[in-house]
């Protein structure tokens, strides 16, 4: 009884984790605006679920495998030879057990805040997070690509009806960039598609023997596609926008979940497919996140927005990731998947953090605060711990990814690896300038004196990203552990290897 | 044969109109629908597996006619439902109507079966004059009348151009039957001049008829013109109808002179999504920049067809497809915020949608993403299959450079999007319509979504219907 249960959760685990979600998002539109008392218990029911589904995933999951686990294939378009295909390995299930986890938050974050459309707002992030879990589950490519687009849908929507003063133009932005970045993606699949003898495997890809030309066509226009997303210097600058504007949950979403996917297409795509050209352009990649690390860093520190400030410093930190990948080694590639995860829960942590203040405030300005400490002293704890999380003390999970990037950085060159440093210091400076001028100090604003401190709803999920950033830092040996054969098998791919030093 | 019944039943209306009037004021819409859907029926019947030539080798009879037929027929039909309450509001509730959009059907069906140019061109006239009279319709209406006397003159000079490189192609031929002149075309050697010129002016006016740059100059006036009733029924049904025409003319006819009509598709092609996406960013009309929208995704259809094989049409035919149905759906929104005295044309209109009707605002939002090509809806699928047959068959340029156009494309749709989303209305009047409008239009929206799990099957079905095609 027990094993064809667990027999029928393995062949059906991820296709339940993707529609999940997404079946309760529409049954919320179906059913909101009769019932608007259903709503919220409905979107924290689908949520909940779907991330009590994907937990099994994590139990179930052989570590010592490098191969796709949970596999379902389905023909889907049989004259272009679509399958729905799903499956996970040890780069993808982390990911997906991040969204499962940020998107329960998400609900929870949205719970009394959100008080206009309240059906389509839940329901538009339900369906967002199954379109995730899509995309990072997905072995087919064209069934990526309907996965990553359809995702920009929500979120436009997201931005645009709950977002901030100037949302039309940030959302329109949004929008446009990251639809330009993927269209050509859709080309070099199309391209692929012909090459591999007609077939959208993503894992047949990965035999093929392109010419070096081809490579790096095919190399740039992934590179764009997934560079906007990430976003990568000089292509970030839909970001801040689209940030300031959004709402809290919109930002989460944004900063913890889809600026994974752009590193994850590389991973997936590129150095896989395309390996060849991904070590001839390594130096524009390394170069590039160079910039993102340092020139980002400077322009976080000057924000006066604390929104656009950790924007600004999640662009940072995604720099140390694709600079992680393009290393070519052990230690960075680890680090790189660690700083991915590391992020997701910090970033989302500091933006909820910020979200609580501005529900009180309405104010995401800096000088609009100082001294809520003496209001709200557990709030300050917590953004504490997520603030020293996010300039990399030890002991925090933000620690472990940047100690693992830079020390493949050294084995590569002592240069990379002194500028990636630099983070240490200007990554501290902006982080706990913003915290000492918004939480310390004599208290001199009306409204901050009129605050109070956090409830147990703000409590529950702070409490739940804080355990996740310690605890993915004193220990990250699980999470490295589920990796490690896959991140192996594909830095020994032949031609990966091809230039690389020793991982 | 579907063409019978569509035809007797038309002139039976229009007797029966002239008794009953008084007494039953929608039995004329009712027995349209009924002859749409017995002609439906008598063309299942009639369908074989096998293509014959019929009537002296003037018509064919296969398996692309009768899909094309009853696409035809559904479409239509679609469009009585959408414009029922519409033209009853506008005092052109008449016989007249019915009468001459079935005369139109039968003019189209001739077209996608015929097998002669002759028959071809009786075809494509019938359907002309018909239009012209719907056009005409409302005959207060300064705008309406001037769209009819534009498409007239330009319709005229277009089927001119048409007849006179037909008759080039008989002298270089020697025939007017379709599959003669492919027999003596394969014969000749590639760069005879007669026909070469023929093809010229063949292309123009097929060209002229599904609205390609440089010969798109009619289609923003009468769609902008036109009663939104009629523009529904000529945005869809007749491009199906003309997509047709290349198949039976150029596929079918021409093709041994493919790597010529090949090289002048991509133009046309490429200039429609050119200019039918970048001018439709500055309309202000909701009707003309669905007109200009229309126009780069005639240059989308002809990329299936530029790539001159079997698959690429069986992928422009989906494309055809599916664009008839989101056009019907797009324009049976106008009329459904439509209602006497107001025309919701202006893109104005539509702001706030979502809050006065949220269901529609999202059926709405199902068409314009579906336009613009973004997954997970039936309109990515179709551009996806015509770029697919571009990049089989080579031409990287061309699939990278209709993708770039789709992204300029989107910006317009999105903002429809923005304005029905984002904007508070400035109109409370309720969206008002009859059932049988909101249900299928509520199943035509739904349909772009719903229906994603089958794309493969429609894919299949179309691929079938083009086999026997060179």
């Amino acid at each position: 009884m027990m094993a064809t249960a667990m027999g029928f959760y393995k062949q059906a685990a991820l296709t339940l984790a993707i529609w999940l979600p997404i079946v309760c998002g529409m049954v919320i539109l179906g059913v909101g605006r009769r019932w608007p008392r259903s709503v919220r218990p409905l979107a924290a029911i689908g949520s909940a679920t779907t991330f009590i589904a994907t937990i099994p995933l994590w139990i179930l999951f052989h570590a010592s495998r490098s191969a796709m686990q949970f596999r379902e294939t389905v023909a889907w378009i049989p004259a272009f030879h679509v399958n729905y295909a799903l499956g996970v390995d040890g780069i993808s299930l982390p990911l997906v057990l991040l969204t499962s986890l940020i998107g329960m938050i998400v609900v929870i974050a949205g719970w009394r805040v959100i008080k206009d459309r309240v059906p389509e707002y839940f329901a538009a992030f339900l369906i967002m997070e199954g379109l995730m879990i899509g995309v990072f589950c997905a072995l087919d490519a064209l069934l990526f690509y309907v996965f990553w687009e359809a995702m920009l849908i929500p979120m436009f929507l997201i931005i645009g009806i709950w977002g901030g003063p100037n949302r039309v133009y940030a959302t329109i932005k949004f929008f446009l960039y990251t639809f330009l970045g993927s269209v050509l993606m859709l080309v070099a699949l199309l391209y692929l598609y012909f090459q591999a003898g007609e077939s959208f495997n993503i894992l047949s890809y990965y035999h093929l023997h392109l010419g070096e030309t081809a490579q790096i066509l095919i190399f740039l226009a992934f590179l764009i596609a997934f560079a906007v997303k990430i976003p990568m210097w000089p292509v970030h600058t839909w970001l801040p926008d689209a940030h300031v504007e959004a709402p809290t949950g919109g930002s989460v979403v944004l900063a913890a979940l889809m600026l994974k996917m752009g590193a994850y297409g590389f991973l997936r795509f590129s150095l896989p497919i395309v390996p060849l050209a991904s070590h001839v352009l390594a130096g524009l990649m390394i170069t590039l996140s160079l910039i993102a690390v340092v020139y980002i860093g400077l322009v976080a520190l000057v924000q006066e927005d604390m929104k656009k400030l950790i924007a600004y410093s999640s662009i940072a930190h995604m720099g140390f990731v694709t600079l992680g990948i393009f290393l070519f080694n052990r230690f960075a590639m680890d680090g790189a998947i660690v700083q991915m995860i590391s992020h997701g829960f910090v970033s989302a942590a500091l933006f909820l953090c910020v979200g609580v203040l501005y529900d009180r405030v309405h104010s995401r300005e800096i000088s609009a605060y100082g001294g809520v400490v003496n209001r709200m002293p557990v709030f300050a704890a917590f953004m504490m711990l997520f603030a020293m999380a996010n300039s990399g003390l030890p002991g925090t999970s933000g620690f472990v990814g940047e100690f693992l990037v830079i020390l493949g950085a050294f084995k590569v060159n002592i240069w990379y690896a002194f500028l990636a440093a630099t983070t240490l210091v200007s990554g501290a400076a902006y982080t706990l300038w913003m915290y000492k001028r918004v939480i310390f100090g004599p208290v001199t604003r009306p409204a901050v004196a009129a605050l109070s401190d956090i409830s147990m709803r703000e409590t529950s999920f702070l409490l739940v990203l804080g355990m996740a950033v310690l605890v993915l830092g004193i220990w990250p040996f699980p999470l490295l552990h589920m990796m490690n054969a896959t991140v192996h098998h594909l830095l020994w791919r032949p031609g990966v290897r091809l230039m690389a030093g020793a991982p | 044969m579907p063409e019978i019944i569509v035809l007797a039943m038309a002139c039976a209306i229009l007797l029966a109109d002239l008794f009953f009037k008084r007494r039953f004021k929608s039995l004329m819409y009712w027995a349209s629908q009924a002859t749409l859907g017995m002609a439906a029926i008598a063309a299942v019947m009639h369908s074989s597996a096998h293509s014959r030539i019929v009537m002296h080798g003037m018509m064919i009879a296969d398996r692309l006619s009768t899909v094309l037929e009853i696409s035809i027929f559904a479409l239509t039909a679609v469009v009585f439902v959408y414009s029922k309450t519409y033209i009853a509001e506008r005092g052109i509730f008449k016989s007249e109507y019915f009468v001459l959009a079935l005369l139109g059907v039968v003019g189209m069906c001739v077209m996608v079966s015929a097998a002669h140019f002759l028959s071809l061109y009786l075809g494509l006239e019938l359907l002309s004059l018909c239009l012209y009279a719907m056009l005409a319709l409302q005959r207060d209406s300064i705008s309406a009348t001037e769209s009819a006397m534009k498409y007239f003159v330009l319709a005229a000079l277009s089927s001119g151009l048409l007849l006179y490189g037909m008759s080039m192609l008989y002298g270089a031929t020697g025939s007017l039957e379709i599959s003669k002149v492919a027999a003596v075309l394969a014969t000749l050697s590639r760069h005879n001049l007669v026909a070469t010129l023929g093809l010229v002016f063949v292309l123009s006016g097929l060209a002229f008829k599904l609205g390609a740059v440089p010969f798109h100059m009619w289609i923003p006036d009468v769609y902008e013109g036109a009663p939104t009733a009629v523009t529904l029924y000529i945005g869809a049904a007749p491009k199906v109808a003309a997509f047709a025409l290349f198949l039976r003319l150029l596929v079918a006819g021409l093709h041994g002179l493919s790597g010529s009509w090949q090289d002048m598709l991509v133009l046309l092609s490429v200039l429609s999504m050119a200019l039918g996406n970048i001018v439709a960013i500055a309309q202000t009309n909701l009707k003309r920049m669905l007109a200009y929208s229309a126009i780069s995704h005639m240059g989308f259809l002809l990329l299936g067809i530029v790539s001159a094989r079997a698959s690429g049409y069986a992928d422009a035919m989906f494309y055809a497809l599916v664009y008839a149905f989101m056009t019907l759906g797009a324009f049976g929104i106008i009329i459904l915020m439509s209602r006497k005295g107001f025309e919701a044309e202006q893109l104005d209109d539509l702001r706030g949608l979502h809050q006065r009707s949220p269901w529609y605002a999202f059926m709405m939002l199902l068409f314009m993403f579906s336009m613009a090509g973004v997954p997970p809806t039936l309109g990515f699928y179709a551009k996806l299959a015509v770029i697919q047959a571009v990049v089989s068959a080579g031409f990287y340029g061309l699939a990278i450079s209709a993708v770039l156009f789709s992204v300029i494309g989107a910006f317009y749709y999105l903002r429809v999007v923005k304005l029905m989303y984002f904007d508070q209305p400035q109109d409370s009047h309720a969206l008002r319509g009859s059932r049988d409008l909101r249900w299928i239009l509520s199943l035509n929206g739904v349909a772009m979504i719903v229906l994603v799990p089958w794309v493969g099957t429609f894919i299949a079905v179309c691929r079938a219907t083009v086999r026997g095609l060179p």
